[in-house]
């Protein structure tokens, strides 16, 4: 067991510094410090395409693939040095976390060639298409329908809760391609381009005011025939291995996000004096240990990981952020508060540490609820009885 | 960078999990409970047969020259099983005291003992939880240590005073030691009584000090993590066997909820005590914080999942037969031993930065 880095690894950290450091104080200074996912997006085009070039966008991957061949311990650092230079969060995090890493495990080669150094270039950003209306929580009661015509898909139906979609030029999509199939049978795994009349994105605006997530509407959509990872019926299968790759080395890039946030709940209690209210205290302790057990609990699995070893505990990593997260963001209000209520000007949108508590409330949904973690950490890690199905319509 | 046991680690684990499951059993356990709060014989295997007592203890000096990881896993294994040994008073509070503490002279006379077991040590820090205190002066100890675990079985103490460490031996004039009727049987307290006993002094009390509490806090918290751990497991069996409305109890939501709940925690706690141990090991500049943070977060873990086993167990786990208040007992006197998760967490906020200027 052991927690540093090597000299080599060391090496490869400095030239990562200054890679970054000469780009985010050089052409990059615009993006340098952004911490939402969605402002300036052209900018944020431009980043990815320049981390792509210089080989530092996807750098666990292959070389022949875009990639770099990074060892997890140089991945690792890589998320650390990111976080550090003030680099903003990856507007194809979809591209680079899900769809790519997918592709890899379940893609033909053609599809690896295809696809893959589009995304490590930043050329093609993606998006994800699973929810619908009547399939949240039951993800397998999808009824976006597709099937056969000639050497194209088509696509009917509608997705909800798809995040980017307005910035993408992919979205990969979950739909029924077996008619009469029920549950997880009958499901493919279809990659779609976003650009095309049969598709549409509408924006939802959200309890922030904002609008970051999307439904999109596919009405006569088409996609290339060779387009579906995985046999027509095997989209339950390549789903699920898909949630598995949500708990990879990004894991440390989304803390760094994390420490930005408490490092401003913290400077705000020491700026008004709550930092030395002892309950005030006590809730920045909790949320400091917290993230830090997040940060050695990823190391934890992504050594495992390494070693070829699946770690039960990987299925608590998502409660366990959610529910920090939205705990900083109660304790954000309460450092703040009533000054944190109100904004000034017209516009209804509110500076980081507001947000962050009205934000937070979607991280214990999306992705699976924690109700639904619960169940999961139950039933797998646990071997507790499966829930009963109901048959209501 | 590599967050997992390595080879000899995860042997050692295995040999330490078969062996507190063999011989720590609920049976001689109680046995030790109705008796001194040390089962003699498993002191002995421990010790002895195992030969792994001295496990953070130099070879030179009778140990084997590992580190707190692996002093982490034979508290976690013993923790399990709420096995009643002094492993904590004796090798995770008053060996490092005096390893780090003593003189050379000090050392090579106490440690081989210490590593061998003959010898079985308890620490006071007497200036902690106001008790009335003791001070040493002109080579002798006066006052008292209210609260000594294992005090009434230990040989020896290490004696942390305002102004020294003193070393007192069992039987040394002066000393009177009271058995204390304590709440967990497995760690029961004593009273020592300190009139003006003649004591010899560690070289470096600060050193001492600071080594015995941090590996005292480490092993807390790995016990803790074991004892979280065995209370998810064994509740996790009890509610796939018991049959209510017709349907085990561990299939209604209501039960597995709260069973995920000790899982995400008692995991976070285990990434705690690894990670503290690892930067104790590597002197990492984050061992402080990760030793504070390790003991307030395995304690609060271990005392909720107890509580939460005695809940899901129903009647059967209120009573003195099951052995879910020796988890509930000895998760009490963890999170309350030498520091309390308040506490530690106050120590958390300080590192954190919480006092610098706006």
């Amino acid at each position: 067991m052991k927690l540093g880095f090597s000299p080599e690894e060391e090496v490869f950290r400095a030239e990562a510094a200054s890679w970054l450091k000469a780009e985010l104080e050089g052409a990059f200074a615009d993006v340098r410090g952004l911490t939402s996912l969605t402002e300036m997006p052209e900018r944020r085009r431009d980043w990815e395409r320049r981390l792509g070039e210089a080989g530092w966008s996807c750098v666990g991957w292959p070389k022949a693939y875009g990639g770099r061949d990074a060892t997890l311990a140089q991945q690792v650092i890589f998320a650390e040095e990111y976080a550090r230079a003030g680099a903003p969060p990856r507007l194809n995090h979809i591209g680079i976390e899900l769809a790519g890493p997918t592709i890899l495990a379940f893609g033909s080669e053609e599809q690896k060639t295809r696809f893959l150094p589009k995304i490590a270039k930043g050329e093609e950003i993606w998006c994800q298409g699973y929810s619908e209306p009547g399939a949240g929580s039951d993800l397998a009661n999808v009824r976006t329908k597709a099937w056969r015509e000639g050497d194209e898909w088509v696509i009917e139906g509608q997705k909800i809760w798809t995040s980017l979609a307005q910035f993408s030029d992919w979205i990969f999509v979950i739909a029924r391609t077996e008619a009469g199939s029920k549950g997880p049978k009958g499901l493919s795994f279809l990659l779609v381009p976003v650009d095309q009349s049969g598709v549409t994105v509408r924006p939802i605006h959200q309890i922030t005011g904002e609008a970051e997530f999307n439904e999109t509407f596919f009405d006569d959509a088409r996609t290339a025939a060779e387009s579906i990872l995985g046999e027509p019926g095997d989209g339950w299968k390549v789903a699920m291995g898909l949630l598995g790759f949500e708990r990879g080395v990004s894991t440390l890039a989304q803390q760094m996000g994390f420490r930005n946030e408490l490092d401003a709940v913290i400077a705000a209690a020491r700026a008004n004096g709550e930092a030395k209210n002892p309950l005030i205290r006590q809730r920045i302790a909790k949320a400091e240990i917290g993230l830090k057990l997040m940060r050695y609990g990823a190391l934890r699995m992504l050594t495992d990981a390494e070693d070829g070893k699946l770690n039960p505990s990987a299925l608590t990593y998502k409660i366990q952020w959610a529910t920090w997260r939205r705990d900083l963001g109660e304790l954000a209000m309460d450092v703040l508060g009533q000054a944190g209520e109100t904004v000034a000007g017209h516009e209804y949108a509110f500076p980081a540490l507001p947000n962050l508590f009205l934000y937070s409330r979607a991280d214990t949904i999306y992705g699976g609820t924690n109700e639904i973690q619960r169940n999961i950490i139950a039933e797998r890690a646990l071997g507790l009885p499966r829930e009963p199905r109901g048959d209501l319509k | 960078m590599h967050f997992a046991f390595t080879d000899e680690q995860a042997m050692i684990a295995e040999t330490a999990k078969t062996f507190f499951a063999e011989n720590a059993t609920s049976e001689r356990t109680r046995a030790a409970m109705a008796d001194t709060g040390v089962d003699k014989l498993l002191w002995q295997a421990f010790t002895g047969e195992l030969g792994l007592a001295g496990v953070a203890i130099p070879e030179a000096l009778g140990g084997v020259g590992l580190g707190m990881v692996e002093l982490a896993i034979f508290a976690e294994e013993a923790g399990r099983h709420t096995a009643a040994l002094p492993l904590l008073a004796s090798l995770g509070l008053a060996a490092p005291a005096i390893l780090a503490g003593g003189t050379d002279e000090q050392k090579a006379r106490l440690l081989p003992r210490l590593a061998s077991g003959d010898l079985v040590a308890s620490f006071a820090a007497v200036n902690m939880g106001g008790t009335p205190g003791a001070t040493i002066s002109d080579g002798t100890l006066t006052g008292a240590a209210l609260l000594v675990p294992h005090g009434a079985s230990a040989d020896l103490f290490v004696v942390a005073t305002d102004n020294g460490v003193a070393i007192v031996e069992r039987g040394a004039l002066g000393l009177g030691i009271t058995p204390l009727t304590s709440m967990d049987q497995t760690r029961p307290y004593a009273r020592l009584d300190f009139g003006g006993v003649a004591v010899e002094t560690l070289a470096d009390p600060r050193a001492a000090v600071h080594a015995a509490l941090t590996t005292g806090w480490l092993a807390i918290a790995a016990d803790a993590l074991g004892g979280a751990q065995a209370c998810l497991d064994r509740t996790v069996a009890y509610t796939q066997e018991r049959i209510q409305f017709g349907r085990s109890i561990g299939s209604f939501q209501a039960v597995k909820h709260r069973l995920a709940d000790m899982m995400v925690a008692i995991e976070q706690a285990r990434s705690a005590v690894y990670w503290a141990a690892c930067a104790i090991d590597e002197a990492s500049d984050e061992a402080s914080f990760a030793v504070h943070a390790a003991k307030a977060f395995a304690c609060d873990t271990y005392s909720h999942c107890a509580g939460e086993m005695i809940q899901l167990h129903g009647g059967i786990g209120f009573t003195w037969e099951h052995d879910a208040h020796l988890y509930f007992k000895r998760a009490r006197s963890n999170a309350s031993l030498l520091g309390t998760p308040d506490w530690h967490r106050e120590q958390v906020a300080g590192l954190a930065g919480l006092d610098k200027a706006a």
